[in-house]
């Protein structure tokens, strides 16, 4: 126990000496957390159109009025060729332009089938849906204004089924309560799997393993002391992060802090883990980072934080099952938004308890006290 | 000249004796292009919707029918009592529950309107957005079918769209240009961002101090070797966009190829700028790893639309190189733009390399300290 609590302190005066690594640990994450979170939405704003209005009419600006009193268009330029705008949207210029063509006014007042063209650069199939979703229900909308009998018998109701929506757990579909604890998580993996676990090998290409191998410190008090500092880093740098969330973007903490603390005491052993073992498996730091991202990249990526795990084939999803990344961040979302309790979350963290169960001793083991 | 030429010789011999890394180096964006190519999509598939059904008749089996048949959704069953509803969310399988009211066939026979709710659990709040705009636009297509029976279409305005570059709405081409971008980016910022840290903590920057080589020829020394290695990067991702993903190509191959060099020459730059202010190689790989890593995918543009977001975020989305690269990678595969369309996004990707590379000569340390 007492050569546990030397060599914890020689970590703990190594991290907290290193002056160009401690913004690192402690400034870049929360930094990260505050800006980032509002970069993840899907949410139309401000889209560039052109114009090409072959019919000139009152009718036809005031379709383009229209547009652009919806605030979700901006009208950028107009011309009388429709090649125009396609050269716009190759430059990146405009996303959408909208063709009026001749007679549109006479058509949409007497009754016939009046039509518009709606091109939409659809690069980005997601922005491209809503953007012809807005662009249909404005140009319906003015269909049912413009039209002489339906002002008469003033807004006749349709008959028809009623869709009525509702938004549980996120009324105002607020998409930083959803990222928020989601990046948290990627943020405390990042320094559990890229820190603790590279000390070993960094031990390794400096040479000063050597001295350690050569004391009779044990196996396990050498990991452990490699560990837990990194470990009581990650939960201090959580418990920040929860405090942001609750009180600057005012995420409610529906479910139990507690038993989140406890999963994520859990979870960090994992990563953790991971982190231990690459190193144990690898000759310089440079090989050791460089699959320690590999790995990191792939379980954020796969792991739900940013795309649903539901859009991916079925082989991809059954990957998620060896995803730390993804239950945690599942967990993390059920606890904080939803309320839920151990009833939901303990299949998710047995997998967790496992996992950790398999990975720390399997680098314990790699981890040879004589050199080869 | 003749001690510039054995310093790259020297670099060359170095990184490719070192097998190991070779491996991981050309292995990794492989792997990675094929499991993020074939992963990452934002279409809804088969999302799950619990049914509560308290009208049972010919109409709502119908529309459930629909919503089944449909690529969108698959319904996994059906449930009895309103408060059920919670305990399945909380479970977090079901995605959905719709709730038709009683009664529902008659009383759209009576020209009444019965209604249906579309709950959703939006602690997805993007995938929730979506599911709910799907299911909407199935019951009003559902409707209008059951309505033309009836009376004849009126007139009103139609609205033909086209959807330019990329008909399908295939989020694949979408993705596959920006995972180009994105793992370039990384790796080859990764790579450079600790080859002058690594001299530094070995001691041999004491010898590369006193030979006759100025600073400039150092660096260039240090980032030729990964230029040729990120370069073959580059032709395999490539290789795997055309013909593992079918992605089309419509623009010039020799200007991607140009582009792609000078991209991951702005990268290996502003790794060897992290190398030259760094200390030691845990904070040099500390900040290209976790600190270029979430900007780099989520203020790119990669996933997320950067005209999406917030003001201040779409600013300062402009220091990050990948976002001008997705551009232009994404202008030359899907839109066929030439030169004359991205020079814009050129000549920024041109200046952030010459000033990375200011940058990095000035914190070059000559002296020891």
């Amino acid at each position: 126990m007492r050569t546990i609590k030397f060599l914890l302190q020689k970590e703990f005066l190594q991290i907290f000496r290193n002056k160009g690594m401690l913004p690192i640990i402690f400034l870049m994450p929360v930094i990260q957390l505050v800006v980032l979170s509002f970069a993840a939405t899907y949410e139309l704003r401000e889209v560039e159109f052109h114009i090409v209005d072959f019919d000139q009419s009152v009718s036809s600006q005031q379709l383009v009025n229209k547009f652009e009193a919806s605030g979700y268009f901006n009208l950028q330029s107009q011309s009388q060729d429709v090649d125009d705008g396609i050269q716009l949207m190759r430059e990146n210029e405009v996303r959408m332009m909208l063709v009026i063509p001749r007679h549109f006014e006479r058509n949409a007042k007497s009754n016939r089938q009046a039509a518009v063209q709606l091109n939409i650069d659809a690069v980005d199939g997601a922005t491209a849906g809503l953007v012809q979703g807005y662009g249909r229900s404005i140009i319906q909308d003015f269909g049912w204004e413009i039209q002489p009998q339906i002002k008469d018998t003033n807004l006749a109701q349709q008959a028809g089924i009623e869709i009525i929506p509702a938004s549980w757990y996120n009324p105002n579909l607020d998409y930083i309560k959803y990222m928020v604890p989601g990046i948290l998580v990627v943020l405390i993996s990042m320094i559990g799997m890229f820190l603790s676990g590279m000390n070993i090998v960094r031990e390794r290409e400096i040479g000063t393993i050597e001295q350690l191998n050569v004391t009779p410190i044990k196996r396990y008090q050498f990991v452990t002391a490699k560990l837990l500092p990194f470990w009581i880093i990650a939960l201090f740098e959580l418990a920040v992060g929860l405090v942001i969330a609750n009180i600057g973007f005012g995420i409610p903490f529906v479910g139990s802090v507690w038993l989140l603390f406890a999963i994520a005491g859990i979870y960090l052993l994992v990563v953790q883990g991971m982190g231990l073992f690459i190193s144990t498996v690898t000759d310089t730091q440079q090989q050791a980072m460089f699959i320690a991202w590999f790995l990191m990249v792939v379980f954020i990526l796969m792991g739900g934080l940013f795309t649903p795990i539901e859009s991916m084939p079925g082989w991809a999803q059954d990957l998620t099952l060896i995803n730390p990344v993804a239950h945690f961040i599942k967990i993390m979302r059920m606890v904080l938004l939803k309320g839920a309790g151990w009833a939901d979350v303990q299949h998710l963290v047995g997998l967790l308890t496992v996992m950790a169960a398999l990975i720390l001793p399997a680098a314990i083991f790699r981890y040879r006290k004589s050199t080869s | 000249m003749q001690a510039f030429k054995g310093f790259i010789t020297k670099e060359f011999k170095q990184i490719y004796r070192d097998k190991r890394t070779l491996i991981v180096l050309f292995g990794m964006p492989i792997i990675q292009m094929l499991l993020f190519g074939f992963a990452i999509r934002n279409e809804v598939e088969e999302a799950t919707v619990m049914v509560l059904d308290a009208s049972r008749d010919q109409v709502t089996r119908q529309l459930i029918n629909k919503i089944d048949a449909s690529n969108y959704f698959t319904v996994a069953g059906e449930i009895q009592r309103y408060d059920e509803i919670e305990e399945l969310f909380q479970q977090g399988e079901i995605d959905e529950v719709l709730v038709f009211e009683s009664d529902f066939a008659r009383k759209l026979h009576r020209s009444e309107r019965p209604s249906v709710n579309v709950i959703t659990d939006a602690s997805n709040p993007n995938l929730a957005q979506l599911i709910q705009q799907y299911s909407s636009s199935i019951i009003v297509d559902f409707q209008q079918r059951m309505d033309q029976d009836g009376q004849p279409h009126q007139g009103g305005i139609a609205t033909n769209v086209n959807m330019l570059f990329n008909p399908q709405l295939e989020s694949v081409n979408l993705f596959v240009p920006g995972l180009i971008a994105v793992i370039l980016m990384l790796i080859s910022a990764l790579m450079t961002s600790i080859s002058i840290t690594r001299e530094k903590e070995m001691g041999n920057m004491e010898i590369l101090l006193v030979s006759p080589l100025r600073p400039v020829q150092i660096i260039v020394g240090k980032v030729l070797p990964y230029l040729v290695l990120a370069f073959v990067n580059v032709l395999t991702i490539l290789a795997l966009a055309r013909w593992v993903f079918d992605v089309p190509f419509r623009g010039s191959y020799s200007l991607f190829l140009g582009e792609s060099l000078l991209f991951i020459f702005t990268a290996l730059a502003l790794g060897v700028f992290i190398s030259t202010r760094a200390d030691d190689q845990q904070t040099a790989m500390m900040v290209s790893l976790a600190g270029l890593l979430l900007p780099t995918v989520l203020l790119s543009g990669f996933i997320f639309p950067i005209s999406s977001m917030p003001l201040p975020l779409q600013w300062i989305s402009n220091i990050i190189p990948a976002r001008w690269f997705l551009v232009i990678v994404r202008s030359i595969m899907l839109k066929d733009s030439g030169l004359l369309f991205i020079w814009k996004e050129t000549l920024v990707l041109v200046v952030m390399t010459l000033g990375f590379i200011a940058l990095s000569v000035k914190s070059f340390k000559e002296r020891l300290e």
